[in-house]
């Protein structure tokens, strides 16, 4: 498509956003990613009580990278899943860096199952950079893994809760980031592909990953205003890493709001409120249109006329006329 | 000075031939065209545009197109080496669409379907806004019209111009799956060269009944991303239709040719639910060969011989195969009683 790029690049490049705003959405980034930031599992030990951790998916087996079980929430049970990332070398390897396999999503949609089961409302904390993509998890199906957990969501007939506690990375993070109320940490990050898979694809340079960042408006303030995610919970001056506990306290209050605001509901009502939540994302430009073949009525005349190509007789336009193909290569690889 | 032809000139003769990527034999474009864009040397299928799909799979003048006027907006103002609206320009002059899928109702020899259909080459098919919203549309019309809904996928995946926005997209096709699931409502998923990323991570994957293009590239992340994180030896055929249908996750891999008489076979076996069933009562709607046809015999009166063969048309007998729930069946029982 390069035969449309405008002449003028000069004036592309000053339309991006200013390096400002490109250095204080690379900032977020880099402290969402921060290796000190709680992890799942801490915040399990810190906010509930009786956290008892659950493991395997029933099929294959137990993936570390995604970590879940039942707890008491203020007395009262609930399920909690999360991905867990490592935080040396050696858990980090353990925890496959907190990127699902398959495996992964299918025990998250186990204890899920079990949650509906016993009426338990779940929590769940994002906080992965992505599904890995690797071939051992395409051949156990990665995508269908990833689907079937959204879809269990979006039908869950308990109230889910869902905060984003660091990096929200693409389907890995939405197969357990369907719910009633998303929360996000005030330095967390929601995206559709990572910054430097972005910049790779987009500007064909991974170090671009910043302006990329800045671009897809990942920072929870950005995600807020788009309507993605419906609050954002204040981390301690430093950063959630300088205080864990500080942060741990503040998740707790706010997910106990959250399920104070979602109260005594009916499955029914609240799951025709979250498809409506669903529904409602995104931002459509809705003009009137119908397009319909232009259709003549077929007389015995028109049949055989067009069977023997008589003239007078056209034969009503098809479909691939009105939309033929090209064949010229259109590779533009999104996520 | 130029001199002006008084003529139109006919086409330049380049694009008369198309060259085969998988066998680089040069194939005539008109044989092509008619051949249904499958290589005739090697069987390779080279990608249709939405048009052609129309054609190939659905009854002539059948489809109505539906919601034609939803247009994508820029909701993060988003900029990379070109603004995005610029981008959905570009695409709209390449393909004459508005965007990368199209939805509405047709018949496949008879049956009535919602479908919806992707072009990888209006920016990669990738999903945002619009497209999720075409394909919720698709998925809730099949579901209060009780029809099954088919999706022709042919997408990169998640659209980056529209961020997490399009990655909530996943979920909003996803959902009036789980409510189709409730009312009985069959979905059949086609794949087609390439259903990768986001598409294949949401509806693509969730068909009742799944079916893929000889050789198309499936897969969640690219093969390129696949190999370069792990480093490791892709396996034969990775990512490939066949390679899914081994590993189980694809029913059925069919060929082009064949791929409408496919579809209408699995239309005819898989039909909605009669909202009217009462299992209690096996002589209302029987379960097993024998409670069926007493069942129909019941129903149908006289018509029974007529009704019940190997080789029932459709549009006859919509009744017979459970297509438009008993009442149908009553009716013309009723009708043809003089």
């Amino acid at each position: 498509m390069s035969d449309l790029l405008p002449a003028d690049l000069e004036a592309i490049r000053n339309a991006e956003p200013g390096q400002e705003a490109i250095d204080a959405a690379w900032h977020r980034v880099q402290l969402a990613r921060h290796p000190q930031r709680p992890r799942t599992l801490d915040l399990a030990a810190r906010m509930f009580e009786g956290f008892v951790e659950l493991h395997g998916d029933r099929s294959f087996r137990e993936d570390p990278a995604i970590v879940g079980g039942p707890a008491l929430l203020d007395g009262r049970p609930v399920m909690v899943i999360g991905h867990q990332k490592g935080i040396d070398t050696e858990s980090n390897i353990f925890r496959n860096f907190g990127s699902p396999h398959p495996e992964g999503f299918r025990k998250a949609q186990r204890l899920m199952r079990l949650a509906e089961k016993l009426a338990m409302p779940v929590i769940t904390f994002l906080d992965t950079a992505g599904a890995f993509p690797g071939p051992a998890a395409e051949e156990r199906g990665q995508a269908e893994a990833i689907a079937t957990s959204i879809k269990l969501m979006t039908g869950l007939q308990v109230p889910i809760v869902v905060v984003i506690v660091g990096e929200g990375g693409s389907g890995g993070a939405l197969a357990i980031g369907v719910g009633d109320v998303v929360l996000a940490l005030e330095n967390a990050v929601y995206s559709v592909i990572s910054p430097e898979g972005c910049a790779s694809i987009l500007w064909r340079d991974p170090e671009k990953a910043p302006i990329a960042a800045a671009a897809m408006r990942m920072t929870a303030a950005d995600q807020l205003a788009l309507g993605v995610i419906d609050g954002i919970i204040e981390e301690p001056s430093d950063g959630a890493q300088a205080d864990p506990a500080a942060a741990a306290r503040a998740i707790k209050s706010a997910v106990l709001e959250a399920l104070s605001g979602i109260g005594q509901v009916t499955p029914e009502a609240l799951l025709t409120s979250r498809y409506a939540r669903l529904r409602s994302i995104g931002l459509v430009i809705e003009a009137p249109g119908e397009q319909a073949p232009p259709l003549q009525p077929v007389t015995l005349r028109r049949r055989i006329g067009r069977v023997l190509r008589l003239p007078g007789v056209p034969r009503p336009p098809r479909w691939s006329e009105i939309w033929p193909s090209t064949d010229d290569e259109a590779n533009e690889g999104d996520e | 000075m130029r001199i002006k032809f008084p003529l139109r000139r006919r086409d330049a003769p380049a694009d008369a031939w198309t060259k085969c990527p998988s066998c680089d034999s040069q194939i005539f474009s008109k044989q092509l065209e008619r051949n249904l864009r499958v290589c005739p040397t090697c069987g390779h299928h080279f990608r249709m545009s939405i048009g052609e799909r129309i054609d190939l799979l659905l009854d002539e003048g059948s489809f109505v197109e539906r919601d034609a006027g939803l247009t994508s907006g820029d909701p993060l103002a988003f900029h990379d080496q070109k603004p995005y609206p610029d981008r959905l320009e570009a695409a709209t002059l390449k393909t004459g669409l508005r965007e990368a899928a199209v939805w509405g109702t047709g018949r496949i020899e008879g049956y009535p379907v919602a479908i919806g259909l992707f072009d990888f080459r209006f920016m990669g098919g990738s999903m945002g806004s619009v497209v999720g919203e075409k394909v919720a549309r698709c998925f809730e019309t099949a579901l209060t019209e009780r029809i099954p809904a088919l999706i022709v996928a042919a997408s990169g995946g998640a659209r980056m111009q529209e961020g997490t926005l399009s990655l909530l997209q996943l979920a909003k096709t996803t959902a009036p799956l789980a409510r189709m699931d409730m009312a009985g409502v069959p979905f059949i998923s086609l794949l087609t060269d390439p259903t990768t990323g986001g598409v294949l991570a949401s509806f693509a994957s969730l068909g009742d009944v799944i079916v893929a293009e000889p050789r198309a590239l499936i897969g969640f992340a690219g093969a390129r991303v696949a190999s370069g994180t792990v480093g490791e030896e892709l396996p034969e055929g990775f990512q490939t239709s066949e390679f899914l249908l081994e590993h189980g996750f694809v029913d059925l891999v069919v060929a082009r040719s064949d791929l409408r008489a496919e579809l209408a076979a699995l239309l005819r076996v898989l039909q909605p639910a009669p909202m009217d069933v009462d299992w209690a009562q096996g002589d209302q709607r029987g379960w097993g060969p024998i409670g069926v046809l007493s069942g129909f015999a019941e129903r149908l009166g006289g018509a029974v011989s007529e009704t019940i063969g190997i080789d029932v048309k459709p549009e006859d007998e919509g009744g017979s195969n459970g297509n438009g729930p008993t009442r149908d069946r009553t009716h013309r029982a009723e009708s043809e009683r003089p």
